[in-house]
């Protein structure tokens, strides 16, 4: 049995940051149904990236979107809102990520759902909160990455700002999101109370950066300074980075200087005994340490370091993790198949519950192809009760 | 408040930050978060320090992530330390560690004995690679995990070699999916009312956080991602604008966008570069470099002015000491004062999520090492097993 069998999750929201949320609470075992705009739906269909289409639709939509349903609507027809009123009347969960005012609008903001049924939990997510200066501004992953600091911690110190190669703001407030969600349903498994979760990218961004930001607030405004090279953390000494070899890479971790010196046969090393020297040195000692693993292949280096215990490891791209035994012990990858037959391959939910792998062979909805069976169950039953 | 975890318990045996991240979430939903740690040392992030910041004896980033908690000191190879805590177990509701595979195992505190302890415990289990295969004994670590995982070859320009991401993002993330696990693993229990394992790992949670790119991997004959050459690009998958450009005074960032539409608002020509809609990636690199000569022409804020009354995406790369003055950043509360006593005052972050129209806020310090074991054992009874 699934954690949330039987729970149904309504699901506004489009692109990234809601929709991961909604993926979770699927995958978890809810069943969730997309509302999407009549003849579009969630704008990601068509978001392209990579210029890989699959089956007519972006393979981002496709990643983001699987076990879920789609239901498609026109919010400003009165009798598409009322079948949307009868879902929500069923519903469990409800989440959006509309601009502040659209929900308003639209006759779904949360007094109004909570009047239709006070017991469900509702989900918001923003780029900046609903009250705020900022509020109208897009909530856009890059620009988020932007102006909450975050490109001033990845690369060199003279790389200017770099940005994390992901849209990791979105997935953070996604993750944020389901965890309001999951307390607030596990409060209502106990209380039968329903409730309000607004998470935005901002503060989200903010808790990814916890540690630093807080070693910011403490350090008398002091900025982040990245090493000049092989930075991984800038916050941290050498040897902490990726270091090319005479064949690839090698990422180390930690290690005191000396001893590294000692077990890669590399004597300037040997010289740096002071421990603050790691830190205050570390351009310094990354320079001597770049030239010098050049020398010899990454398994060369890895032969002496592992039996040390030194935290190290090789570096590999997809081809080469995909290949190794570490990562397919793991089944990762699961396929889907879509309504029409169309199969993809893509990766699970993370997360394992009483030893159980929480797959699912269910892949993304075509636009609206769920309408008349949710007609069926949800409305026409209903509009057939009432009579 | 009435916070939905408000009467639980959970027993936290993790260290670093993966599972003690979680447990600072569950402790702002409400829980009650005890962490189990070794006599003398404690967790060891208490002694791992960045900038060699320390607040009393334990560095700041141990405050970070253990505020909102309680310490119990215990000796796991002491049998009678260990009778106190199986006591202890049997009373709370959740109960996380990181040990790497076999140690619970030794001591007897694996799920299977757990479970005879307290048959309605939430078990969370923090790993670096799984509990099988060839990894399972290897160091949990960030660095190594994002190393193996293929995540360094997305972010910087193709003639970095690899760049990981400058926080420890696994662990994070790792922490996000396993405070989630936990919260589906209560949920499962109010209806089972039997035990609950949850297990998650830092690969794992980092292999999902690039679902995106590796299912476009999986379906595109297994192309590898393609990081631009041009310094600024922000994602191997997407084409120009895409990125952060240099202005005459600091630097602006474009999110996607219409590109004809935006150089000609900028006044930038691409005509021998942009033929075709397709030529913004086929041209990306070429397209970047040219849209860097014209933002270097001219300051920031006249490029966004100009650029937001477009309606173009778009904003201006701030670091902490400019985007913290924000006013978005003050009406969002972000920060929150813990007071260790004795006029010592440290700032740090709130919980992200706003429940029911209002900040988590949890002001309460991070425990000294044992300073909550005479209370613990008086509340719950365990002094009569010494």
């Amino acid at each position: 049995m699934r954690p949330l069998e039987d729970y149904l999750v309504i699901d506004f929201s489009q692109f990234l940051s809601g929709p991961s949320a909604s993926l979770r609470l699927a995958d978890m075992g809810a069943r969730v149904i997309k509302i999407e705009r009549l003849g579009i739906g969630d704008i990601c269909r068509t978001l392209y990236t990579s210029n890989l289409i699959m089956n007519g639709e972006s393979s981002v939509f496709h990643a983001i979107n699987r076990n879920k349903e789609s239901f498609e609507v026109d919010l400003k027809n009165e009798e598409d809102r009322d079948m949307v009123r009868e879902l929500l009347k069923k519903a469990d969960v409800m989440i959006h990520n509309f601009r502040p005012g659209v929900m308003e609008r639209l006759g779904f903001d949360y007094p109004s759902v909570c009047a239709l049924n006070p017991e469900i939990i509702y989900g918001e997510v923003s780029g900046y909160g609903t009250n705020t200066e900022w509020k109208n501004k897009p909530g856009q992953d890059l620009l988020l990455q932007s102006v909450t600091g975050l490109t001033s911690l990845t690369g060199n110190a003279d790389s200017g700002p770099v940005a994390m190669g992901l849209s990791i703001v979105d997935m953070l407030a996604g993750a944020h999101l389901a965890q309001g969600l999951l307390a607030c349903l596990y409060r209502k498994v106990i209380k039968n109370e329903g409730g309000f979760v607004q998470v935005s990218m901002m503060e989200s961004a903010y808790d990814f950066q916890f540690e630093t930001i807080t070693t910011f607030m403490n350090d008398g405004g002091a900025l982040p300074e990245r090493s000049k090279r092989n930075n991984a953390n800038a916050y941290l000494g050498a040897p902490y980075g990726i270091y090319q070899t005479e064949n690839g890479y090698l990422a180390l971790a930690m290690g005191s200087i000396p001893q590294l010196g000692q077990l890669l046969g590399c004597e300037k090393l040997e010289d740096y005994v002071e421990l603050k020297e790691a830190f205050d040195k570390r351009d310094e000692i990354k320079t001597i340490l770049a030239a010098h693993l050049l020398t010899a292949t990454t398994e060369t280096w890895l032969s002496v370091l592992e039996p040390a215990d030194i935290w190290c490891a090789d570096v590999l791209n997809w081809n080469a993790l995909m290949a190794h035994e570490g990562f397919k012990v793991l089944n990762m990858i699961q396929e889907v198949e879509m309504i029409d037959g169309y199969k993809y391959e893509t990766t699970r939910c993370p997360i394992r519950i009483d030893g159980e792998l929480l797959t699912s062979s269910k892949g993304s909805p075509k636009l609206g192809q769920d309408n008349e069976r949710i007609i069926k169950e949800f409305i026409t039953q209903n509009t057939i009760a009432n009579a | 408040m009435n916070r939905p975890l408000e009467g639980l318990l959970v027993l936290e045996f993790c260290q670093f930050l993966a599972g003690p991240s979680a447990g600072l979430k569950l402790a702002d939903l409400g829980a009650r978060v005890i962490k189990i740690e070794r006599p003398k040392t404690g967790d060891a992030c208490r002694q791992l320090s960045i900038k060699n910041l320390f607040v009393d004896d334990d560095s700041l980033l141990f405050h970070t992530i253990n505020r909102n908690k309680e310490s119990y000191a215990a000796d796991l190879k002491n049998p009678d330390d260990l009778e106190r805590l199986k006591k202890l177990i049997s009373k709370a509701d959740i109960m996380t560690h990181n040990f790497r595979p076999g140690v619970m195992e030794k001591i007897g505190l694996d799920y299977e004995h757990v479970q005879t302890l307290n048959p309605k415990i939430i078990f969370g289990v923090v790993t670096g690679y799984g509990n099988e295969g060839p990894w399972k004994n290897k160091p949990g670590q960030d660095l190594l995990v994002q190393a193996v995982s293929g995540l360094t070859f997305l972010s910087g320009v193709d003639t970095d070699g690899p760049v990981p991401f400058g926080l420890s993002v696994s662990d994070i993330m790792c922490g996000n999916h396993l405070a989630q696990g936990i919260l589906a693993g209560l949920i499962k229990r109010a209806k089972t009312n039997k035990s609950v394992l949850v297990e998650v790992s830092l690969l794992e949670s980092i292999l999902d956080v690039q679902f995106e790119v590796i299912t476009t991997y999986l379906n595109d004959g297994g192309k590898l991602p393609d990081r631009s050459g041009a310094k600024g690009s922000a994602h191997a998958y997407l084409s120009a604008p895409y990125g952060m450009y240099e202005t005459k005074d600091g630097y602006i960032a474009m999110a996607m966008g219409n590109l004809p539409n935006i150089c000609a608002i900028i006044k930038c020509d691409i005509s021998d570069l942009y033929v075709e809609a397709g030529s913004a990636f086929e041209n990306r690199d070429k397209l970047i470099v040219r849209l860097a000569e014209t933002f270097k022409k001219e300051e920031t804020k006249k490029w966004v002015n100009l650029l937001e009354s477009h309606g173009i995406w778009c904003a201006e790369v701030l670091n902490y000491q400019t985007a913290t003055t924000l006013n978005t950043y003050k009406s969002l509360q972000i920060e929150q004062q813990l007071d260790l006593g004795n006029g010592v005052k440290i700032k740090t972050t709130v919980s992200p999520i706003r429940l029911d129209h209002e900040k988590l806020l949890a002001p309460k310090a991070a425990p000294k090492l044992g300073f909550n074991t005479p209370d613990i054992n008086k509340e719950f009874e365990l002094e009569n097993h010494t």
